[in-house]
C-alpha cells in the first residue's frame, strides 16, 4: 500500500496526511485496520466540533433553538431526543446544507459557519443522510470510487488528453484497490457490481457509510444509520464504529434507540424542541428525571 | 430490450459495429429505392452526400445534448442558439475585409478559418457560462427556461438592425440583419486540403470521378468528401465524450445527475462541474453551427428557429440518453428516417407521377375520398404537405417511444463512469495474490 500512500499526499492539499498523529498503532494491528492509503484522521484538537448558539427557523416552527455544545477527539457521541427534536436540521446546519439564522459552527478550529457543504466535506466533516441517498444509476463500486477526495481525474483536461490521461488510469487503479480495501472491511464486496439502486436498505447503509468513509474525514456525523438495520448487520455495522473509532476517527452519531446509544456511546447530548437540555455520560444521562420526562413527554 | 441487445452483442466490434452496421442498413435502403426507381448515378451520389450531412451534424448534436442532459441532467433546450453564435462569431472572424472586393455589404476580420472556428466554439462556450451560472444555483428547470430564452434572445440580435453593420477594430463588420451574412470567406474544403498541400490532388481526385459523372463532377464529389469529413468529426466528437464520461470527472456528472446533494457532500463543487461540462457541451454545439453551415454561402437568423433544438431533442431520445453510441444511431436514424425520408419520399413520387396536381386545401383532397371512394386526391395532398407531416410523424414517433420504450435504442445501458473497468473479478485476483492471511482475515 505505500504507493498508495504517496500518491495520496501528493494528490491531497489537506493536512490530515501531514499531521501524521496516529503513526503509531498503524502497525498494531493490520488485520482490521481500514487503510484508506492516509495517515489516518488528522487528531490535532481535542474537541474538533464546536456548535455555539445554533438557531435556525422555518417560518414559524424553530427547529434549533440557540443550541451549543461539542464533541471530543477520537470519541464516538450520540446525539438523542424525540422526533422532530432538531437533530437532523442540526446536522444540515452543521455541515452547509442549510445556512443558521444565527450562531457558529467551528471544525479542527475553523469557524466553517455558512460555508458550502462541499469546502465542509473537504475540511474532512462528512456526513450520512438519515434516508440512504445512495445514486442509483451507479454501481456500488462507481459510488465508491466516486468519493476520493482531491482525484486528478476531476479535472477535465486531464481526464481527456492523451499522455496525461495515464496519470488518471494509474490513480484509478489505486483508488479501486483502497475501494476494495473498504468493500471487504465491510464486507459488501460480493454486491461490488451491483446497481446501488438494487441494494437492501441495510446494505444502502453499509455503502453510504463506506462512501462517506472513502472521502478520508477526520470525522463523520450519521444520521440514524441503523435504521431499517436488521439486528445482526446493525452488530457488524457497530463493530466497524467502533474499530474506526479506535483509530482515531471522531463519530456524532444520531440515533433513536436508547439502549444502543447508553451501550456504545462515550457521551450523549440530548435535544429537546431545538435545545440542549443536558449532556454527559450515558450513566448520567439515564439518571436525569428531564431527559425521561422528554422521552415521555413525547413518542419514546 | 433483450433483442436489441442480443442482436448488438452478435455484431463484432461491439458499439463501433453497431453503429456501421446501422449506418449501412440506412444507406442500403436509400440506395435500393434509387436503383428501383431509376436514379442517375448522379442522383444517387448526391442523395447520399445529403443523408451523410444530415446524419453527421444530427449525431454531433446528439452527442453533445448527450453530455448536457445524459451524463449530468442538465435540461438545455437552447441548441439552436449555441449553434448560431458559432457560426456568425467565425463568420465575423474569418470573412475578408471589407472592400477586399466582393458583393458582401459588410465584411469580417479576414483571418483564418481555423481562427474563426476556434473562436465560434469560444463565444459559445462563453455564452453557455452566462447563461448557466446564475441559472445552475436555482432549480433544474429554470436552465431550460433560460436557454430557450437565450435561444430566441441570440436569433433576434442577429436579425436586428443595430448589429447589421458596426466597427470592430476599425473594419466594418456586421451580423448582417434580416436578410442575411455571405460567408464569403475561402471554399473551406478548399482551405482544408490546401492546408496539408492537397488541393491539386483533390482536384485530380475530382477530375477521375468524370468516369461515371461525365459532367461537372465536382459539386457532388465536394457534398461525399464534406460528409465523410463530418463523420469523421462525429467519430472525435465520440471519442473525447467517452473518455469525458469514463473518467473521474464524468463519474461526478453522473452523481450529479442522481443526486447533486450527495456529489456535495462528498467534497465535490458540483456548480464547477456542471459549468465546465455545459461549456464543453456548448462549445461543441458551435462546432456543429459552424459545420452545419459554412459551406452554404450564407446564414440566416431565421435559420435558428427552435425546431431545429426540437429535433436533437428526438434524435437523442430515439437513441437513449445517457449513452454515446445510442446518441450516434439517434442521430443517424433521425436523419435519415425522420428529417430526410419524408423528403426522400415525396421527391421519389414527383419523379414516379411526375404531373399530379394535388388539391390546394383539405377540403377538395377529402371530397372525392367521400363522394367516390378515390382516394388519390387526398393522396396527393398528403405527399404536398410533406413538411407539416414531418413534424406529426415526428410527435407519432415520440408518443409511441414514451409508451413502449422510453430509455430509447440504447438507453439505460449504462456505461461505466471509470477510467478502468470496474469488475468484481480484479478483486478475487488482488485477495488471492495477497496470501491467504490478508483474504481470510478481513471481517468475520
Ligand atoms: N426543510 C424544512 N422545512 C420546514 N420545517 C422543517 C424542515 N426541516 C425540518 N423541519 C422541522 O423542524 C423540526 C426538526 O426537524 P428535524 O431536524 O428533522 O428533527 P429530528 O431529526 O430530530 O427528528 C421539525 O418540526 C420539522 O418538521
Ligand atoms: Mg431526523
Amino acid at each position: 500500500m505505500s504507493d498508495t500512500d504517496a500518491t495520496n499526499a501528493e494528490a491531497e492539499s489537506e493536512p490530515s496526511g501531514a499531521a501524521g498523529g496516529t503513526g503509531a498503532p498503524t502497525t498494531e494491528e493490520p488485520s482490521t485496520r481500514l487503510d484508506l492509503g492516509s495517515g489516518g484522521p488528522d487528531v490535532s484538537e481535542q474537541y474538533p466540533l464546536q456548535v455555539d448558539g445554533l438557531r435556525k427557523t422555518f417560518g414559524g416552527i424553530t427547529a434549533v433553538d440557540d443550541a451549543s455544545f461539542q464533541v471530543e477527539r477520537g470519541t464516538l457521541t450520540g446525539l438523542i431526543g424525540p422526533n422532530g427534536a432538531g437533530k437532523s436540521t442540526t446536522f444540515n446546519l452543521i455541515t452547509g446544507m442549510l445556512t443558521p439564522d444565527a450562531g457558529t459552527v467551528t471544525f479542527d478550529g475553523e469557524d466553517i459557519t455558512g460555508q458550502r457543504p462541499h469546502a465542509i466535506a473537504n475540511k474532512g466533516l462528512v456526513r450520512t443522510f438519515q434516508i440512504a441517498r445512495e445514486l442509483r444509476d451507479m454501481t456500488v463500486l462507481e459510488n465508491l470510487m466516486l468519493a476520493p477526495k482531491a482525484q486528478r481525474g476531476e479535472a477535465l483536461w486531464r481526464s481527456v488528453t492523451p499522455g496525461f490521461r495515464d496519470d488518471v488510469v494509474e490513480q484509478e487503479e489505486e483508488l479501486l484497490e483502497r475501494v476494495w480495501n473498504v468493500l471487504e472491511f465491510f464486507d459488501i464486496d460480493h454486491i461490488a457490481e451491483e446497481y446501488a439502486g438494487n441494494l437492501s436498505g441495510g446494505q444502502r447503509k453499509l455503502l453510504e457509510m463506506a462512501r462517506a468513509l472513502l472521502t478520508d474525514p477526520d470525522m463523520l456525523l450519521l444520521d440514524e444509520p441503523f435504521a431499517g438495520v436488521n439486528p445482526s448487520l446493525e452488530k457488524r455495522l457497530l463493530e466497524h464504529v467502533h474499530e474506526l473509532r479506535e483509530q482515531g476517527y471522531t463519530f456524532l452519531l444520531v440515533e433513536h434507540d436508547m439502549d444502543l446509544i447508553m451501550e456504545n456511546c462515550e457521551r450523549v447530548i440530548v435535544l429537546h424542541q431545538g435545545q440542549v437540555l443536558t449532556e454527559g455520560s450515558p450513566a448520567e444521562i439515564q439518571a436525569n428525571e428531564e431527559v425521561i420526562e422528554a422521552y415521555l413527554g413525547g413518542n419514546v | 430490450m433483450s433483442v436489441r441487445d442480443d442482436v448488438a452483442d452478435r455484431i463484432p466490434g461491439g458499439d463501433a459495429g453497431l453503429i456501421v452496421v446501422v449506418l449501412l442498413a440506412l444507406y442500403a435502403v436509400y440506395i435500393l429505392v434509387g436503383v428501383g426507381l431509376g436514379y442517375s448515378v448522379r442522383g444517387q451520389l448526391n442523395t447520399i452526400a445529403v443523408l451523410t450531412f444530415y446524419i453527421g451534424v444530427f449525431a454531433m448534436l446528439a452527442l453533445a445534448l448527450n453530455l448536457h442532459w445524459g451524463y449530468t441532467g442538465l435540461f438545455n433546450i437552447g441548441i439552436v442558439g449555441f449553434m448560431a453564435v458559432g457560426i456568425y462569431v467565425m463568420a465575423l472572424v474569418s470573412k475578408p475585409l471589407y472592400g477586399s472586393g466582393g458583393a458582401a455589404q459588410v465584411g469580417g476580420l479576414g483571418l483564418p478559418l481555423v481562427v474563426g472556428i476556434v473562436a465560434g466554439m469560444v463565444a459559445a462556450a462563453l455564452l453557455g457560462a452566462l447563461v448557466a451560472l446564475p441559472a445552475l444555483r436555482l432549480r433544474a428547470d429554470y436552465l431550460a427556461i433560460v436557454t430557450i430564452a437565450m435561444s430566441e434572445i441570440v436569433r433576434f440580435s442577429f436579425l436586428s438592425g443595430e448589429l447589421q453593420q458596426f466597427q470592430l477594430f476599425g473594419e466594418r463588420v456586421g451580423f448582417g440583419g434580416g436578410s442575411g451574412l455571405i460567408l464569403d470567406f475561402t471554399n473551406p474544403l478548399e482551405a482544408f486540403f490546401a492546408f496539408f498541400g492537397l488541393w491539386d490532388a483533390y482536384l485530380g481526385f475530382v477530375d477521375a470521378f468524370t468516369v461515371i459523372i461525365p459532367n461537372n463532377p465536382k459539386p457532388v464529389v465536394d457534398g461525399l468528401v464534406y460528409g465523410a469529413v463530418l463523420l469523421g468529426f462525429v467519430a472525435a466528437f465520440f471519442w473525447l465524450l467517452k473518455r469525458t464520461g469514463e473518467s473521474p470527472f464524468g463519474r461526478v456528472l453522473k452523481a450529479i445527475r442522481e443526486d447533486e446533494d450527495v456529489a456535495n457532500s462528498l467534497g465535490k463543487n458540483t456548480n464547477r462541474f456542471k459549468i465546465k461540462a455545459f461549456m464543453l457541451g456548448c462549445a461543441l454545439m458551435g462546432l456543429v453551427g459552424i459545420l452545419w453551415l459554412m459551406t452554404s454561402g450564407a446564414v440566416t437568423p431565421n435559420f435558428f428557429r427552435p425546431r431545429i433544438t426540437f429535433f436533437v431533442w428526438i434524435a437523442l431520445i430515439i437513441g437513449g440518453a445517457g449513452s454515446n453510441t445510442g446518441s450516434v444511431l439517434g442521430g443517424a436514424v433521425f436523419a435519415a428516417l425522420l428529417y430526410q425520408g419524408p423528403r426522400y419520399l415525396k421527391n421519389l413520387i414527383d419523379t414516379v407521377i411526375p404531373n399530379a396536381d394535388a388539391p390546394s386545401s383539405f377540403g377538395p383532397a377529402v371530397a372525392p375520398l367521400v363522394s367516390n371512394f378515390d382516394p388519390a386526391p387526398l393522396f396527393f395532398y398528403t405527399i404536398d404537405s410533406v413538411r407539416q407531416l414531418q413534424l406529426v410523424i415526428m410527435g407519432l414517433v415520440l408518443i409511441w417511444l414514451m409508451h413502449n420504450r422510453p430509455e430509447g435504442m440504447l438507453g439505460h445501458r449504462k456505461e461505466t463512469a471509470a477510467g478502468i473497468p470496474l469488475t468484481a473479478s480484479r478483486a478475487r485476483g488482488t485477495a488471492s495474490t495477497d496470501g491467504g492471511d490478508a483474504g481470510g482475515e478481513v471481517d468475520e
